[in-house]
């Protein structure tokens, strides 16, 4: 567990080094806002609650998450890093998480500065902050996922575009699983354990089971689960790619 | 302190690494000298723990790098191919990443990379940005890195790679210093290198091991290897080569043009025959005008290539 924080610290602050980290909070607080007063019509609803804000964290996610996670290692690989890094005395699953927790708490950096909409509805109405609370909770942990997905992309290639493109399409996958536009085209013909299973991928579905106000074991499990199972295709890849 | 046995890699069709066998104890430093290609850096992966061999082994003071590489990759500094670095930190920040990866910290830590920052002289840029730096201090950074903890065991790609003259001779002093405590494994293209900083030489050649031995033993293989050198005025040329090839041991004379209307004559000894001694009393003799008289230590550059020079050769032998 010792060598995870000195390898998390790194990427980390890698992050504050370039402007990417500027560059990415700006627009993604800049995306929140258009999406939560344009699109969503904040005001025009006349209700204090944030149910609009989170309903589009998804669909940013989708394009920004990808952006984050595809230097994680594609970055390492072309400038030859990757080589160093792992002839370093780290446990590969410990690289693996280290840098994994580090592009987490960079999203989770993100998120966390979008508490002004927190303070402006506040200030609006009074709204039921236990909802909100949990929606950021679930907020983060879909953003986890989108993350662990899109780290074991980045570490099968060195090539920041390919890895981008194929992330997004893959939590694109993801995402929309439990919408009618899939669970119909199942329902057709498929029986009901199939489209309840397809539909149970669905990060839609858990996200807004959530974003309720109900954080169940069930949602967490599923979160967890695919965070675990995508962390360890990244082990594996890495791993696999030793054998050239 | 490495132990390498049978190490076998392919990429697809192609063997990089064909079966090599190596040994090497505390106190040695040992080149590593091929063609390229010829499957030096791969090595040195296999050695590392970053590429899995296909077949065999190797061993770090006991560890096995494939069963335990976390304990080999503690007692090895590696300066990979390129001495790779992370760009956006400034070298401060980068060897003090590495030294909490390998478990110092606080003041410790402060001490080691004092320490390698000394040795490798990077005092100037230590809090520039490594990506600005010049390809010289960017591979210092490397070889800081690399020694930070100042392991029994250094595998170093190039080290003196894009290095100008005076920075060359401060890493060959460092290497040689840290020698008696250490096995010491340099890849190099610089032959000069092999005989400034190493006591044994092994060249590769197709993923095996052609040559080992020395530096003077690789000498010993060489066509100018105690040959004797004249420079004469040109119109004692003649007489010269006809007096040295009846000398007692000369196997041929070699004459070429030099500067300034003199001749350069090079007596070639037969095997195992010294001739420094017969050539400059018969020069005495003759009265021979002799602006330089040198004996040869033997010729590295000829040695590797006529070790490594294959393809084409070959390929005509076994046609004709």
């Amino acid at each position: 567990m010792n060598s995870v924080w000195p390898i998390f610290r790194r990427e980390f602050t890698a992050y504050f080094a370039t402007p990417l980290a500027y560059v990415f909070i700006v627009i993604f607080l800049f995306a929140m806002g258009a999406f939560t007063f344009y699109i969503g019509h904040f005001y025009e609803n006349g209700v204090a609650d944030l149910s609009v804000f989170f309903a589009y964290h998804p669909w940013l996610y989708l394009f920004l998450v990808p952006a984050i996670s595809m230097r994680l290692w594609a970055e390492e690989r072309r400038t030859g890093t990757m080589e160093l890094l792992l002839t370093l005395p780290v446990p590969l699953w410990a690289t693996v998480v280290g840098k994994y927790l580090a592009a987490w708490a960079f999203t989770g950096v993100a998120l966390l500065l979008t508490f002004p909409i927190w303070i402006t509805v506040n200030y609006l109405g009074h709204p039921d902050n236990g909802v909100i609370l949990a929606s950021y909770v679930g907020s983060l942990l879909m953003a986890g996922a989108y993350l662990a997905i899109g780290a074991s992309i980045s570490a099968s290639t060195s090539n920041q575009v390919i890895a981008f493109i194929v992330s997004v399409v893959v939590c694109f996958l993801f995402t929309i699983s439990g919408a009618p536009l899939v669970l119909d085209f199942f329902r057709l013909w498929a029986p009901l354990v199939l489209v309840n299973a397809v539909s149970s991928f669905s990060f839609l579905t858990h996200f807004s089971a959530i974003t309720t106000g109900v954080i169940d074991l069930r949602d967490l499990v599923f979160f967890f689960s695919l965070i675990a199972l995508f962390l360890t295709a990244n082990v594996v890849i890495v791993d696999l790619k030793k054998t050239g | 302190m490495i132990e390498i046995e049978g190490l076998t890699k392919k990429f697809g069709p192609i063997a990089a690494v064909a079966g090599i066998d190596l040994r090497v104890a505390k106190g040695e430093v040992l080149g590593f000298l091929g063609p390229n290609g010829a499957g030096k850096s791969t090595t040195m992966k296999m050695v590392t723990g970053y590429l899995a061999p296909d077949s065999g082994s190797a061993r770090i003071c006991g560890f096995d790098v494939e069963i335990d590489p976390i304990s080999a990759q503690r007692s090895i500094g590696y300066l990979p191919e390129g001495a790779p670095a992370y760009g956006d930190m400034t070298p401060r920040q980068f060897l003090e990443f590495i030294a909490h990866v390998r478990g110092f910290s606080g003041a410790a830590a402060k001490s080691r990379v004092d320490t390698a920052v000394g040795k490798t002289e990077l005092v100037a840029v230590l809090d520039q940005p490594i990506e600005t730096l010049s390809k010289g201090f960017k591979r210092r950074v490397g070889l800081a890195q690399a020694i930070l903890h100042d392991p029994p065991v250094l595998i170093m790609d190039e080290p003196t790679d894009g290095l100008d003259p005076n920075q060359k001779y401060s890493v060959r002093t460092l290497l040689k210093a840290m020698a008696p405590e250490k096995a010491i494994i340099i890849s190099t293209h610089l032959l000069e290198e092999v005989e400034a900083v190493c006591t044994r030489a092994v060249i590769i050649d197709r993923g095996r091991v052609v040559a080992d031995g020395t530096p003077s033993e690789l000498l010993a293989r060489s066509r100018h290897h105690n040959a004797v050198t004249l420079i004469l005025p040109a119109s004692q040329a003649e007489i010269a080569n006809a007096k040295l090839r009846q000398l007692n041991g000369v196997s041929t004379v070699e004459q070429k043009p030099n500067a300034k209307g003199t001749v350069e004559l090079t007596a070639f000894p037969k095997s195992g025959a010294l001739l420094i001694e017969s050539v400059s009393t018969l020069a005495l003799a003759e009265r021979w005008d002799v602006r330089e008289l040198y004996a040869e230590p033997g010729r590295l550059d000829e040695v590797f290539r006529a070790i490594t020079t294959h393809d084409a050769a070959r390929a005509r032998e076994i046609r004709s």
